[in-house]
């Protein structure tokens, strides 16, 4: 690991303007002068601006609007939530129109949520408060100004600034990087030369946040103009270094710039406050000032539109959400001078093609680029590799992107981050310089997301077999429980059966009513028999019958007696309870006879379903006749499926034909069924009835006797 | 008597190693990965049972057992690959018998029909949907499994499974499908 250099010593060469050097870079042509010639124009309100809710690397807001809603320029459509959630505003005033999906400015261009509106023309602004006195008010106020006024890093990467100003960790150098290395973007070089200034304040404002030793403003030496005005905008402060640093690309990327400037490393997943040092971007310092001292949200950006398709090339103010063809009509867009339609968002190196015309600007883009025929080459050039190590050469970060290539290219994902794929800063050098033109950044990305699903999907799977596996010993512990309860209960019963002998008695009185009444069965039986056999024959057995009978019917008579001296007045309880079993027949035959009846509207509902297939149908039925319909309808639909799966069953081929029949008859049938049950159960309760009367019949006559 | 000090002094040398190397045995051992366990790590978890044991540990016991290693339709053929190259066995396709590979769904209750049954929270296998009796009820997105258990036992068929949204956080580079799409990384002027 290289010696860490001190601050001592990184102060002494910074004024000495010897800088260090990151390995690699490559020299594109800067193609800079095509678009920084010209003042920041204006562009006059587009028809509609489509504002994703989602505009910088973090989580979205909670969206606080509706649709059709009246806002004012610099309103809130979305709150903060969460920590890494940053709100974002109407850039102009207007109506809502949509709250919906949207094409997103990402190179997939999968829809996101995104706020649709319609710009009324008045530009009318909300109320705004300005802080005067930043140095009197909280830090934490402060932050919370920037959160709440939507800043996230306006470089390329839309970190929250947030986040970055709530470090708690010693910062020693503040660098703001107003290098913008990339080729054909000059929006920064724009904002610097025109409002160096206001970047000033805002350095002010972060230099109160984060107290640093030294500030640092870097900017690459092609831009003279720029330094300049940043060198009469900060020599007051003897603490703000102006450093005017070599140009190669990509010395502007956040851990090689620190590396030029403090020869500093930033540790692999690390971030550069491990090491003392904080980055913010020059549009991110104008943005921060805005929010301070004028009190408004971020709203718009600078944005390079440029190529040799545009007949205007230039830098212009856009409001975020404006659509990428307003913008480019304004600068004369020619799309017949390209062979197909193209426009990439951010610079040839690290942009992507966007798939539609109507991709909004959001807070991170810092360039629209259309190139002309030839201007750019295209992707279908690619070639085997040669193994010529150009590209380790040109790696910013020191990695093998030639073994990163064929390592993903295999998917060997294992052996890709051993190679420290994540270290890529997918500048795209490598690439650059590649003699087979292999579009090596492209891989690496692919590999990237590849590998990050594969985590997340590994992270599903383990959280699922958790929950699983919860779920199984949960359902055990039910099941060994309820066991247990049971277990219990039966041991409580017995131990209070042996307590209670009244119980016993209960049981043998029982007993010998059931003796009695088999006896006096076999007795009319064999008296039934009698006429037909011999008599003698009958009356013999008959006399042994009568007196087995007699026999039992004493015992009978013994059991019985005791049963009625414990339970007083038996008679009476049991006449009660058939009175109770024919009133609970009764409810029972009731509850069946309503069940009929919505059966019956049931099936007129399938019936309307199945005859008019129309899905609607259902909704009507639902509709009408209020709650019983609402019943009804689940319980047509269950009775449907049903149907449907029995036909299926039973009769494949001609199913769909049938479906609706087997389901009349389906339907009709269950009502059937019922009463055929309700009349067994009714006989079932007319023989206990019987027997119970005979029983006692029985003991009347035997207490007669 | 030379030759009774030899194997004196080698028996016990060798009594004194044995014991060192009991001693390692016990003292160091390694807990080894059991290969029911790293079966399991490979499967999918989604606990939907296609495979016909109840559960992807069932299935991982019964491979280690010398089941069949196709029968993961949620897996797939990546599935099927890795389990091939643990088991030092030859991949096979996928037997269509347990199903065929489906783009990854959630389960979707379409709530206004629901009518509060319970039969889906009790089918789930990883507690994934939310309710109460009588009270409708609705699944936990980044929970389901997208086993499918939950659609059979509705008695109303108010569930549907629906394929994942892809989002700009999920989607893989497949700029291919674009016809301008490719990341423009070399300028030539």
């Amino acid at each position: 690991m290289a010696i860490t250099p001190s601050f001592d010593t990184v102060m002494e060469r910074l004024k000495r303007q010897d800088l260090w050097q990151f390995p690699g870079g490559v020299h594109p042509p800067g193609q800079k002068s095509l678009s920084n010639t010209t003042a920041i124009a204006r562009v006059q309100l587009p028809e509609v601006l489509y504002i994703p809710v989602r505009q910088h690397a973090g989580l979205e807001g909670s969206v606080c609007v509706e649709i059709g809603s009246q806002v004012l320029k610099g309103q809130p459509l979305t709150y903060s939530n969460a920590p890494y959630a940053v709100p974002i505003h109407a850039p102009t005033s207007g109506v809502i129109t949509e709250i919906g999906e949207h094409t997103s400015a990402h190179p997939s261009g999968v829809p996101e949520l995104t706020i649709t509106m319609r710009p009324d023309g008045n530009d009318t602004w909300t109320e705004l408060f300005p802080i005067h006195h930043y140095q009197h008010l909280d830090k934490n106020a402060l932050i919370e100004r920037i959160c709440d006024a939507g800043i996230a890093g306006l470089g390329g990467a839309g970190f929250p600034t947030h986040i970055k100003t709530s470090s708690t960790k010693p910062v020693e150098f503040l660098i703001i990087n107003g290098i913008e290395c990339e080729p054909y973007i000059s929006s920064d070089d724009r904002l610097m030369r025109e409002h160096a200034w206001q970047i000033r304040q805002g350095v002010d404002v972060l230099n109160h946040l984060l107290s640093p030793k030294c500030i640092v403003i870097a900017v690459e030496d092609n831009k003279p103009e720029a330094l300049k005005a940043l060198n009469i905008a900060c020599e007051d402060n003897q603490e703000i270094q102006v450093v005017s640093v070599p140009t190669v690309y990509p010395a502007g990327g956040e851990k090689q710039l620190i590396q030029v400037l403090t020869g500093r490393e930033v540790p692999r997943k690390g971030l550069p406050n491990d090491i003392g040092c904080v980055m913010f971007n020059v549009g991110t310092c104008f943005a921060i000032a805005d929010a301070i001292f004028s009190g408004k949200p971020l709203l718009e950006r600078v944005v390079t539109l440029t190529g040799t398709a545009l007949q205007k090339p230039q830098n212009v103010w856009a409001l975020l959400g404006t659509p990428v063809s307003h913008l480019l009509s304004y600068a004369g867009y020619m799309p017949h001078n390209q062979n197909e339609q193209q426009v990439i968002m951010g610079g040839p190196m690290m942009g992507f093609s966007i798939t539609s015309l109507d991709t909004p600007v959001v807070k991170i883009t810092n360039c629209l680029l259309a190139p002309a025929k030839n201007e750019l080459p295209s992707a279908a050039d690619e070639r085997a590799c040669i193994r010529c190590g150009f590209c380790t050469d040109a790696c910013p970060a020191s990695l093998l992107p030639q073994q990163l290539y064929w390592y993903s290219k295999a998917k060997d994902h294992d052996k890709t981050q051993e190679y420290n794929l994540f270290d890529c800063i997918e500048c795209g050098a490598c690439a650059y310089v590649c003699p087979s033109e292999i579009p090596l950044v492209h891989y690496y990305r692919k590999a990237k997301a590849e590998i990050r699903n594969q985590r997340d999907e590994n992270d599903k799977s383990e959280k699922a077999k958790q929950r699983f596996e919860a779920r199984k010993a949960r359902l055990l512990e039910e099941k060994r429980l309820r066991e247990e309860k049971h277990r219990l209960a039966a041991e409580q019963r017995k131990q209070a059966m042996a307590k209670d002998g009244s119980a016993q008695d209960k049981i043998a009185a029982a007993l010998a009513r059931a003796k009695a009444k088999k006896a006096k069965t076999a007795a009319q039986t064999e008296a039934v028999e009698q006429p037909i056999d011999a008599p003698q024959k009958s009356a013999e057995s008959s006399t042994v019958k009568d007196k087995q009978a007699k026999v039992a019917a004493a015992v009978a008579r013994a059991k019985a007696k005791k049963a009625e001296q414990t339970t007083s007045a038996q008679s009476q309880p049991a006449s009660e309870k058939l009175d109770k079993q024919a009133k609970v027949a009764a409810a029972v035959a009731r509850a069946k006879a309503k069940k009929a009846r919505k059966q019956a509207e049931a099936e007129q509902g399938v019936k309307q379903e199945t005859d008019v297939i129309d899905p609607t149908a259902t909704d009507e039925t639902t509709a009408a006749p209020g709650k019983k319909a609402k019943v009804a309808a689940p319980v047509a639909r269950a009775k449907a499926k049903k149907a449907a799966q029995k036909a299926a069953q039973s009769e494949p081929a001609e199913a769909e034909n049938d479906a609706a029949s087997v389901a009349e008859v389906n339907d009709k049938e269950p009502p059937k069924e019922k009463t055929a049950e309700q009349i067994k159960r009714e006989k079932v309760a007319k023989a206990i009835a019987k027997a119970k009367a005979k029983a006692k019949q029985n003991k009347s006559g035997e207490n007669a006797e | 008597m030379s030759l009774f000090w030899a194997l004196f002094a080698i028996g016990v040398l060798a009594l004194l190693f044995g014991a060192i190397l009991g001693y390692a045995a016990i003292r160091f051992k390694v807990e080894s990965d059991p290969l029911v366990e790293q079966i399991d790590q490979i499967l999918p978890q989604t606990q939907c049972g296609q495979c016909g044991y109840p559960g992807c540990k069932p299935y991982a016991e019964a491979i280690a057992n010398g089941d069949q290693i196709n029968k993961c339709p949620p897996g797939g053929e990546a599935t099927i690959k890795k389990l091939a190259e643990l088991m030092g066995v030859e991949a096979k396709p996928l037997d269509a018998a347990h199903g065929v590979e489906d783009v990854k769904k959630v389960a979707f209750i379409r709530e206004d029909e629901c009518i509060g049954c319970t039969k889906c929270i009790q089918a789930c296998p990883v507690d994934a949907i939310l309710g109460a009796a009588k009270q409708m009820h609705t699944v936990i997105v980044d929970e389901c499994t997208g086993c499918d258990l939950c659609v059979d036992p509705c008695p109303v068929d108010c569930i549907d499974m629906v394929p994942v949204k892809q989002t700009t956080q999920s989607w893989q580079w497949d700029l291919k499908q674009t016809t301008t799409g490719d990341i423009p990384v070399k300028m030539v002027s």
